[in-house]
């Protein structure tokens, strides 16, 4: 296998716990492009494997655009686009208009949740090298992977990198490239 | 000691408020991941389910027989005249949404309370609010007689310079079911990409290999991804919330914005939401009670499960008692000679077997409920469980029944008598909840199997007490 192929260098682990601690170790060696994969969310791993969380935001920007979509098209068409004189009430009626803004704000919410969380994961996705790893089908069962990337900078010294494999993983192999 | 070993020795103190432990005996990642897995990869399908697919299809030939009919014939072939203008549809429409709101109540609510044991019922239970959902969009559209135009109730640029009417419940309506059915399913699918992903990977054949890797998106456990679905997740059990609260009040503004006697009631949307709860947790014990037969989940749906399912049903049922007794108080504390007569019409009017058969099944029966031996014994809680939810098409029958068929004039009255069409159409919808769920059941992973691997103590090293 050439360098240029190589993905990087996984470590397999059965238990949560050692997979936190070499991450925590792998970290402390100064390597930054880490991944860790596994079968359920852990939040210690957030704080080791630090990275942005930009849902929450996407969210709300979704629920501000759903709320005055709503209340824009309400207005235009119950004022200008078709005004209706129903018992002499204002056109303008806006807490009837409220049912409505609530429920688009809700929708455009949940939308800007759902397709933003994995335009954030590039999903979806047909391909990713680290399914080249033939043990990578238990991440979804039993088996928790740390997945040192070839193209973090302390990758290329020998000395740093052959210092992975004194960490206690089941495995470690490397993976190749796409 | 192997990690296997670990992983059932493992104990974590108990959360607060929690007396039982939430799966029956210790269990490892990979035993719950196989058992879940294995419905739908390895284990020969049950005959259980072929029966019940084939009594669902059934339902759905007679279902499209009765459209065609209806689409053919009119609306006068359903029972539906002046004044009796809403018959089954609209109890159907009423009646299968409620049912979804029990799914939304495991899946959202009861996550935002961190009740671990939800982990277990609330895939199906979502399942189940989507053919709900589904099932109740229909009704509406049928009834508006000329269904293939129904898309002349959303707003759009069109030639006939009409727009919807914003001020009616109605409306409100399209847009509080469109929302909750879409809300819904993002919800659904999110949380079953993970399992997706497992069932891609234990799958033995390429077909099934395929058909899980494309539905699972390529998901492959990285902790950035697990950190913005958990996020996702949250925001859409928050957004769920009040939303699910939403939908059977606009359901209910159907009601109360009309000035009708016996409709017109501030205390409809709570009404209606505890009995939208009521009926949906009726619906979801009828569905796990056979469910963890036939599939031996009693491990993972344990009798603490039913038990605390039975509790909340009972707790529903007791605010749905509270307003059936609050209604005719309202009625005698008005002095409204119109709301008086409606209270006395139903209680002996020509209609008034539906007041005291929906008296008995949500009221009288359900009080069985407090005994604990109902509570955790799977045949009488499913009897209870059906005599509820037949209960609850009653009550919103009876609602609507009552209330039309005696206006403010006498000239006016007439009662109502529902013909083959109306009860093929209801039976029908049943046929169709009842074939998607299976489809469900025998094609995705019914139990959320990560949020199960989550409740092993051993899973997280944080929160628990490491041997």
């Amino acid at each position: 296998m050439s360098a240029q192929t190589l993905y990087g260098v996984a470590l397999e682990f059965d238990s949560p716990v050692e997979l936190i601690e070499a991450a925590r170790a792998v970290r402390a060696k100064g390597f930054r492009k880490v991944e860790a994969y596994l079968p359920y969310p852990i939040e210690e791993l957030d704080e080791i494997l630090p990275g942005s969380d930009p849902v929450p935001l996407m969210v709300l920007i979704g629920g501000i655009l759903g709320g005055l979509t709503a209340l824009a098209m309400e207005y235009y068409i119950a004022v200008i686009d078709y005004p209706i004189n129903v018992g002499g009430r204002p056109l303008n009626s806006w807490p009837a208009f409220i049912p409505i803004t609530f429920e688009l704000t809700v929708l455009l919410a949940a939308i800007a949740a759902f397709a933003g969380s994995l335009w954030l994961a590039g999903l979806p996705l047909l391909h990713h090298p680290v399914f080249n790893l033939s043990e990578f089908d238990r991440v979804t069962d039993d088996r928790f992977f740390l997945i040192v990337e070839a193209k973090d900078p302390l990758f290329k010294d020998d000395t740093i990198r052959n210092s992975l494999w004194q960490l206690n993983a089941l495995r470690i192999k490397e993976v190749e490239g796409s | 000691m192997t990690v296997e070993e670990m992983q059932r020795t493992t104990v974590r103190a108990p959360e607060p408020g929690t007396s039982v432990s939430v799966l029956a005996h210790p269990e490892t990642f990979s035993t719950v991941t196989d058992q879940i897995t294995s419905i739908v990869l390895k284990r020969p399908t049950p005959l259980f389910w072929y029966l019940a697919f084939a009594a669902g299809v059934a339902g759905v030939i007679l279902f499209i027989i009765a459209v065609t009919a209806l689409l053919y014939g009119g609306l006068g072939i359903i029972g539906i005249e002046i004044p009796v203008a809403w018959g089954y549809l609209i109890t159907n429409f009423v009646w299968w949404i409620g049912i979804g709101h029990a799914g939304t109540l495991i899946s959202a609510i009861l996550l935002l309370l961190n009740q671990s044991w939800r982990n277990s019922i609330n895939r199906f239970a979502e399942a189940m609010t989507i053919f709900a959902v589904l099932c109740a969009a229909m009704f509406p559209l049928l009834h508006l007689g000329r269904s293939w135009i129904f898309y002349w109730i959303l707003p759009y640029p069109n030639t006939m310079t009409v727009q919807p009417q914003f001020r009616s419940p109605l409306v409100w309506d399209v847009f509080a079911v469109s929302t909750y059915g879409t809300v819904s399913i993002l919800f659904w699918y999110l949380g079953m990409i993970p399992d997706l992903a497992s069932l891609r990977d234990k799958s033995k054949s390429r077909l099934a290999y395929a058909f899980y890797g494309i539905l699972c998106l390529g998901w492959r456990g990285d902790s950035h991804h697990w950190r913005w679905h958990k996020t996702a997740s949250l925001l859409l059990a928050g957004l769920a919330t009040p939303l699910v609260l939403s939908v059977h009040t606009v359901v209910s503004f159907d009601f109360t914005i009309a000035i009708l006697p016996g409709w017109h009631s501030t205390i409809f949307p709570p009404y209606f939401v505890a009995g939208a709860i009521y009926s949906g947790f009726a619906m979801v014990l009828i569905l796990a009670i056979p469910l963890r037969a036939v599939y031996k989940l009693h491990n993972l749906i344990t009798v603490a499960h039913l038990n605390n399912c039975a509790k909340l049903m009972l707790a529903t049922g007791l605010v749905l008692a509270y307003t059936y007794v609050l209604e005719p108080f309202t009625a005698w504390y008005s002095g409204d000679i119109y709301e008086m007569a409606i209270v006395h019409n139903r209680a002996v009017g020509p209609h008034a077997w539906t007041y005291w058969t929906t008296l008995i099944c949500n009221v009288a029966i359900p009080q069985l409920l407090w005994l604990k031996r109902v509570r955790i014994n799977p045949k009488p809680l499913f009897c209870v469980s059906v005599v509820i939810l037949y209960g609850m098409w009653m009550e919103r029958f009876m609602i609507i029944i009552t209330a039309l068929h005696r206006d403010y004039l006498p000239s006016a009255w007439s009662n109502f008598a529902a013909t083959f069409w109306d009860n093929a159409l209801t039976l029908g919808s049943i046929g169709i909840f009842v074939t998607c769920f299976m489809l469900f059941v025998r094609f995705a992973p019914m139990i959320s199997i990560f949020e199960l691997r989550e409740l092993l103590p051993f899973s997280n090293p944080a929160g628990g007490s490491m041997k």
